[in-house]
């Protein structure tokens, strides 16, 4: 395998949890619901998919426990912000705060147990074209389902009946009320699937990215992910693009970091979290713009009148 | 069944009084539930947890040192808060004022002076006020989000600190070890009481800073701007106040704060710098301003009870051998229930059991 090829396949595994993740909460966002715990539904996707491979001795079962786990997780901020009307900013905090403390009190008994890693899985024919073949048609079946996910949230926000409810919903809550869709229901969906979306990202983390349990593993990267679906302007290509980007980076300063630039390992672990911030700099100082992008009822609450 | 919400025709008094307490109280039974699923006796892990910190005055000591940085930030995001202005990297502003304060003490070491604290506080203030300006001005003139930008500048915060403390200001006698030298006496936060414990004056800042925030928010024009340009940016800008230098002021304030918590922490708790200076001081203080009900009275005592959870956490650690950990997920639970029983002052909640709908909904 060359260096290229090995680049290459470093940068999907680092981009993909970004990817999914940003893609479930840009559903969550198009359906009007801010959910600012991606971290920490991530870190409870991470932990429970660890356990359950663990428990279960494959890595399969650990996938389903951890989008089981971003799932009711989230249920958790749908009650509060959705059938209680909590502030949403707020709540979502509350949920990563959470979530980053039980993960590591549910981690405690696997810190340095060797973890089961995702195998890779070969689709034939395909695999056997020269450099693409091995990078894309050699993997893990968490990657295959990012993809998959990208064509599915795309065609399901804007060719299909439901995805047009739920952006309208989004849109304008109020309206969407009067027109007999039920918010509520469709927001706890949404909510419910960005959670699942998170979960299978920490999955990704602690069986394919590094496969172990290690507390606060997640590393902001949930909250990069938020970054990126403002980045994308709630589009799941431009997510989709953004995740890779940043996953280019992130990969880069570690290739910098081996190769010894001069530059102090420490200012180059730095560089995912400035180019969060320059691309947000980047996409948000144009106010009209942004407006236009933003789903209008974004982390507005809603309650039916009666 | 169904829970189905009334808006209150009035904010309800009675309740916003209760309400914190409410969600404590529910938090302790939560607290019980899990510790009897971890195998513990609750009874006794509680008193464990919540009691018997409180039982010593070693121990109230420490209560005061832990309470004092959660108090002094969290006075600053309550005015943020407030003012609808949502810095969440506190942590990042805590750590650098840690840094810029300890400039003096351990790049001229040889100076003796009683100018050397009050310069190393004003310095830490200043840091955490300025790394503060950063989210501030990308908001006020970018339009970006405050609550991305504020809180990856934690972890540049936090490399850059541990950038620090293996290279340049690495104590060249501490055996490698990733420690700078120790701070001179004259460079330490004085205790207030020391033949009993070790709380330092920063829990006396702590409560300074409330008191005087309480009275800006209660009869000043400027809390009255906080409040207003929190609750409607329309209202704020007909009655002529400027959103933009409320953005301003409100994370410089807090961030000037969090420093000074920060230069308090290194210099009267720890006496170094180290790469760890925090156990997530800067991220439970939100927790702190929701618990107060974003009242800096209010924040004093939300402050004690959280600074409880981290003493709980050490004292149940070895007495009753729980990991530390309980600690975080006692503190994200409070925040929790603490919201959802907000609820309650908005609305009247009624649950339906009937399966039948109401009205168009």
């Amino acid at each position: 395998m060359s260096i290229f090829e090995a680049i290459l396949l470093t940068v999907i595994t680092a981009s993909t949890p970004l990817v999914i993740a940003a893609l479930g909460e840009l559903v969550t966002e198009r359906s009007g619901v801010l959910n600012l715990g991606v971290e920490g539904m991530m870190i409870m996707g991470a932990v429970a998919a660890f356990a359950g491979a663990q428990i279960s001795g494959s890595p399969y079962v650990g996938i389903i426990c951890g989008i089981a786990a971003g799932a009711l997780f989230s249920l958790l901020f749908a009650f509060l912000t959705l059938t209680l009307v909590a502030n949403q900013v707020a709540t979502g905090l509350a949920l990563t705060l959470l979530g980053l403390g039980v993960s590591g009190q549910l981690g405690e008994p696997y810190v340095s147990v060797p973890g089961i890693q995702l195998k890779e899985i070969v689709i034939p024919l395909l695999s056997d074209i020269p450099v693409i073949g091995p990078v894309l048609f050699k993997q893990d079946l968490i990657f295959y389902l990012s993809i998959a996910l990208l064509f599915g949230v795309s065609w399901f926000l804007f060719r299909s009946r439901p995805g047009l409810k739920l952006r309208a919903i989004g849109d304008s809550h109020g309206s969407a009320h009067a027109l007999g869709i039920h918010v509520i229901r469709t927001r706890y969906l949404a909510v419910m699937f960005g959670g699942a979306c998170a979960g299978l990202a920490g999955a990704q983390l602690s069986l394919v990215y590094t496969p172990q349990w290690v507390e606060n593993m997640s590393a902001g990267r949930g909250w990069i992910t938020l970054a990126l679906v403002v980045f994308a302007s709630w589009r799941p290509w431009r997510v989709f693009a953004g995740g890779y980007l940043f996953g280019a980076v992130t990969i880069l300063q570690l290739h910098a970091q081996a190769f010894g630039l001069g530059i102090p390992a420490q200012f180059l672990s730095m560089l995912p979290y400035a180019a969060t911030i320059v691309v947000l700099i980047i996409i948000s100082h144009n106010r009209r713009t942004t407006l236009i992008n933003t789903p209008a009822s974004l982390g507005k609450a809603f309650v039916p009148e009666r | 069944m169904r829970i189905e919400l009334e808006k209150r025709p009035q904010v309800s008094k009675l309740y916003a009084f209760v309400s914190p307490l409410l969600a404590l109280v529910l938090t302790l039974i939560f607290g019980a539930v899990m510790f009897a699923m971890l195998g513990k006796d609750p009874v006794e892990a509680l008193d464990a947890f919540f009691l018997e910190p409180l039982l010593e005055v070693w121990s109230l000591h420490e209560l005061a040192v832990k309470a004092a940085p959660l108090i002094l930030i969290a006075v600053g995001l309550a005015v943020c808060y407030r003012s609808n202005n949502w810095n969440i990297g506190a942590e990042g502003q805590f750590t650098i004022g840690a840094i810029t304060g300890s400039y003096i003490p351990i790049i001229f070491y040889d100076w003796h002076s009683p100018l050397v604290l009050p310069l190393m506080l004003i310095l830490g203030a200043l840091g955490g006020a300025l790394f503060a300006a950063v989210p501030a001005l990308l908001k006020a003139h970018f339009n970006t989000n405050e609550i991305l930008t504020s809180l990856m500048l934690v972890y540049t915060a936090q490399l850059f600190l541990d950038w620090l403390i293996r290279g340049a200001w690495r104590d060249p006698k501490g055996f490698n070890f990733p420690v700078s030298r120790d701070f001179a006496p004259e460079a330490i936060v004085p205790a207030i009481w020391e033949e009993s414990g070790r709380a330092h004056w920063a829990f006396i800042f702590a409560i300074i800073a409330a008191v005087l925030v309480w009275f800006m928010m209660r009869f000043t024009l400027k809390g009255f701007e906080i409040v207003v340009l929190g609750q409607s940016e329309r209202a704020g800008r007909f009655a002529g106040f400027s959103s933009k230098k409320m953005i301003w002021f409100s994370f410089v304030f807090s961030g000037a704060l969090a420093g000074l918590a920060g230069i308090c922490e290194v210099s009267g708790s720890i006496g170094h710098l180290q790469p760890a200076i925090s156990p997530g001081y800067g991220f439970t203080a939100i927790i702190v301003a929701f618990l107060g009900r974003l009242n800096p009275l209010g924040i004093i005592a939300s402050g004690l009870v959280l600074a409880l959870t981290y003493l709980g956490g050490e004292a149940a650690q070895l007495s009753i051998g729980v990991s530390d950990k309980v600690t975080r997920v006692f503190q994200g639970l409070i925040l929790f229930f603490v919201l959802s029983c907000d609820t309650l002052i908005y609305y009247k909640i009624r649950i339906v059991w009937s399966r039948v709908r109401g009205g168009a909904a």
